[in-house]
């Protein structure tokens, strides 16, 4: 069944991107990603311009967070001054995204900015996370886990200390603000949550335990992209509602059955899965760019509105 | 005042000899949220006042042409290993969707001359202007815009389109893409005779979205505010449904 995007301008099949939402969601189930890394280069790949690809993104990425915060809450897994603190970051870093997206659009070079932001998160994260589940891996079968010491690092000897006591930490807000503004311009430029960057730096750079990790993040990854949905939708009109809700709902059932796969498999397993995943993707992109393309022109809208 | 328009045609023996009755399958094509495109037939045919003696036969191109709009043409280059775009040309005016029919080859047809007098034939429809003294072949990239949009099936050109029929009839169908631009588009027949037009017509195809689609467009551009905060909310609804409705099944 083809529909037409209203806002995206093509016509594409429905069940097209049910199914690309249900497959994203699956991963985004098994692993506890948002799954918009992978979503927003499909997007481009079905002909999607990027534009709406990144600003609808956003959008669905609000709603299925939206979903997963809500079973944090009940749990009390959610660090709700952590993820003020984050989040005031967050808000500040899409303001600055959306202000260079919009000025990269101008200059034509916003494909090229979001690509390269890809490969170079993609490729990092994704390397990082398969040395450490290999390693991980290595260490199960010797046995024995040493204690991990808590480090006091940098962390510890900034100023303006605050106290988080759902995450039990009395660390300097400079940290946590500096995580939610990288997050907040990726999410406006990458139409990504940012929790694959988010959780890692909770985890390793501000010491939060891990069984907070995944609420506060989802909490703060809410508003950013509320706000930078409400941004891409007021500066570039760009947000295509009808796109939305179709990979919404594909993406949310996926996400259910994803956790069902994911609850019978080893952290480590998954761990190495979508790092390998993740390595893919940038590899994809890596490619494209460092292969001459077929077709050396390109068209875009001129002059902006 | 008969006397009058007698004198006329008997003092203009070479024109309005041949004139055109056409019409359109449908002159509204509506966008709506099944929208896949659509397929036009252009038909009509010859009105004479007296027989035609001429040694050319008659032939007919007929051109659909989209709203035009600026469009930024840009070229990559290798830079630091990574192709990235360098180089950049403003094309004035180029139609969204462009398609040329006629009865046999273009230039068989119709004179270059005529061409550029009418604006036929693509690379006159597209005014190229605008470009800094740093582009050394401007020519390139309109050639690439019309390659491009040939690619996504928003230019086309079929020299056999059009079937005339004892030089009397003729009809042509063009399929409008499912990736249509809003806006009045403009049908023209050209008539020639010898590579020489004789005669003329001009009519438009208006191109709406309807509906949700035009509900939804609209709101996006007028109130974008309120059309960001509605799809957040519908989003977040149907989020939350899809998640409800799930677990429900399961149980």
């Amino acid at each position: 069944m083809q529909i037409y995007l209203p806002i995206a301008e093509v016509s594409v099949n429905a069940f097209l991107l049910l199914g690309l939402g249900g497959m994203v969601g699956v991963l985004s189930g098994m692993f506890g990603v948002g799954g918009g890394f992978l979503m927003t280069p499909l997007l481009f790949f079905i002909g999607i311009p990027p534009a709406v690809a990144v600003a609808t993104e956003a959008n669905q990425i609000v709603a299925s967070s939206f979903s997963g915060v809500l079973a944090h809450v009940r749990r009390k897994s959610v660090d709700f001054r952590m993820g003020t603190v984050l989040l005031i970051g967050g808000l500040v870093g899409a303001a600055l995204g959306v202000v260079l997206f919009n000025y990269l659009k101008s200059m034509g070079q916003v494909d090229l900015l979001v690509k390269l932001c890809y490969v170079v998160f993609l490729g990092v994260v994704g390397g990082l996370m398969f040395i450490e589940s290999l390693n991980a891996i290595r260490k199960s079968r010797k046995a024995a886990v040493k204690p991990v010491r808590r480090k006091h690092g940098l962390v510890h000897a900034l100023p303006f200390k605050m106290r988080f006591r759902v995450s039990g930490l009395y660390i300097s807000v400079i940290p946590p603000l500096l995580v939610g503004l990288a997050v907040g311009i990726l999410a406006a430029i990458m139409g990504v949550g940012g929790g694959f960057i988010m959780v890692p730096a909770m985890i390793y750079l501000l010491g939060m335990p891990t069984k907070v990790v995944v609420g506060t993040s989802l909490f703060q990854i809410i508003f950013v992209t509320a706000f930078t949905t409400m941004l891409h939708a007021t500066t570039n009109f760009t947000v295509d509602v009808v796109l939305a809700v179709l990979l919404l709902v594909g993406g949310v059932i996926g996400a259910q059955i994803g956790t069902q796969i994911g609850a019978r498999m080893k952290a480590e397993q998954l761990r190495i899965l979508l790092a390998a995943m993740v390595l893919l993707v940038c590899g994809k992109l890596a490619f494209d760019l460092l292969v001459m393309p077929s077709e050396l022109f390109s068209l875009g809208a001129a002059g902006g509105h | 005042m008969r006397w009058l328009w007698l004198i006329l045609l008997w003092a203009l023996p070479a024109q309005a000899q041949e004139s055109i009755v056409a019409d359109l399958s449908q002159s509204r094509v509506a966008i709506t949220t099944t929208f896949t495109g659509s397929e036009i037939l252009i038909f009509g045919a010859v009105k004479r006042d007296a027989p035609v003696i001429s040694p050319d036969p008659l032939e007919a191109v007929i051109t659909v042409a989209g709203p035009s709009a600026p469009v930024t043409v840009r070229k990559k280059a290798r830079v630091a290993g990574i192709w990235i775009n360098t180089a950049e040309v403003e094309v004035d005016a180029a139609p969204s969707f462009y398609a040329v029919k006629s009865t046999g080859p273009l230039y068989d047809v119709i004179s270059y001359t005529e061409d550029l007098r009418h604006g036929i034939s693509k690379d006159q429809a597209i005014r190229l202007v605008g470009f800094g003294s740093a582009i050394a072949d401007p020519v390139e990239f309109r050639e690439a815009l019309v390659r491009i949009r040939e690619a996504e099936g928003s230019y086309l050109r079929l020299e056999s389109g059009v079937s005339l029929t004892e030089e009397a009839l003729f009809r042509a169908s063009v399929g409008l893409p499912a990736n249509l631009v809003e806006g009045e588009y403009t049908v023209r027949i050209f008539l020639t005779r010898g590579r020489e037009v004789v005669s003329t017509f001009e009519t438009g195809i208006e191109v709406h979205k309807v509906g949700l689609e035009r509900f939804l467009y609209n709101l996006a551009h007028n109130q974008p505010f309120i059309y960001g905060l509605m799809s957040l909310a519908i989003a977040i609804a149907a989020g939350w449904l899809a998640s409800a409705a799930f677990r429900l099944l399961r149980r």
